[in-house]
């Protein structure tokens, strides 16, 4: 069960009243001993205020820097974090897990 | 996402309705299914909607079977708890309760305990609580905890929760006023449903202030909602 997550909706649709740009960032699969369930959502704003999380703070800023190519395009992006990827390293998902996550545009 | 999807949700999420949005991973499709019907551009085979709507009743969340790259995302309503009795461990079971994901709702006919100045932010209810039980409804996402110590409000309370579906019944009192609580449930003729109540309730953590209380209650029903009755620990708490 995943419930803790319900406000986001209320933030993203005050932010989206606001004439807002925001992405929505969503843990789409799990591997090992990642931190946050599948399901579990990260919202962004513009100016990257963000709300929610799809790590242990790890990758949330690689998550919130491809958030805001998303806005600017307007296409979703897969993302994939994990021990054997370099790129991981680099943002510190260092927990063993592996995560992917599906960044898209709210519109 | 579409902007009309965001208010869906977040419509359907006030309103304690379950949700399960499917997207397509590979451009974001999407569509959102409830108990009626699927909408939205997404269309999905009948395998797909029907592995979907059963996420409706698990909550789950995660990518459907098949090799169409759909994810599946449930929303389920939040977990709720009704505190009978705005006494002072309410006050801080509101809080914490209110920080781990349940809306709160604290019933007493008594203004002067449950007052907006001893509560602030919490959703409080003046109705005597069989009116405000009724009108609020016990669904299986529901808790229910008598702090009152005053028979007047509490047994009604639990007459009400006992038949119901509520995932979590628990009753604070030292043992001897909960034997004259059951004594009086008995009577009331439910004697085969008295052993729901959580007495003393809460987790046995030794503590004793009004706030380490509401740890204990909390702990415990958290350990019910993810473990069942049969994987509590069943624990002994204060009066």
């Amino acid at each position: 069960m995943t419930t803790d997550n319900d406000s986001l909706f209320e933030t993203l649709r005050q932010w989206k009243a606001a004439g807002k740009s925001a992405a929505l960032a969503t843990v789409v699969s799990t591997w090992g001993s990642s931190p946050r369930p599948e399901g579990s959502h990260l919202v962004v704003d513009a100016e990257g205020h963000f709300v929610g999380s799809v790590s242990g703070g790890c990758i949330e800023g690689a998550v919130i820097d491809a958030a805001s190519q998303v806005m600017a395009s307007g296409k979703p992006q897969m993302l994939e974090f994990g021990v054997s990827d370099e790129q991981a390293w680099e943002v510190g998902l260092a927990c063993g897990g592996r995560v992917q996550v599906f960044v898209e545009p709210v519109e | 996402m579409k902007n009309a999807i965001v208010d869906r949700i977040a419509v359907a999420q006030r309103e304690r309705q379950p949700l399960v949005l499917v997207t397509r991973l590979a451009d974001g499709a999407q569509c959102l299914i409830d108990a009626a019907s699927t909408e939205g551009e997404l269309s999905l085979s009948a395998e797909q909607a029907a592995e979907a709507g059963s996420l409706l009743i698990t909550g789950r969340s995660a990518k459907l079977g098949g090799a169409d790259g759909l994810f599946a995302r449930s929303y389920i309503p939040a977990p709720r708890l009704l505190i009978v009795g705005a006494v002072h461990i309410a006050q801080a079971l509101s809080q914490i309760a209110a920080a781990a994901g349940f809306e709160v709702i604290v019933i007493d006919p008594r203004g002067a305990f449950a007052s907006p100045e001893r509560f602030p932010g919490v959703r409080l209810s003046d109705e005597w609580p069989d009116e405000a039980l009724a009108r609020l409804g016990l669904d299986a996402a529901t808790a229910l905890v008598a702090l009152s110590h005053d028979p007047k409000l509490d047994d009604p309370a639990l007459e009400l929760a006992l038949p119901s579906k509520v995932f979590y019944i628990g009753a604070l009192g030292s043992r001897r006023t909960h034997e004259k609580r059951l004594e009086r449930l008995r009577a009331a003729g439910l004697a085969e449903l008295v052993g729901r109540i959580h007495s003393p309730i809460g987790l046995d953590l030794g503590g004793r202030s009004p706030a380490e209380i509401a740890v204990s209650i909390l702990a415990e029903l958290i350990q019910v909602r993810y473990r069942g009755e049969r994987g509590a620990t069943g624990a002994v708490a204060s009066t």
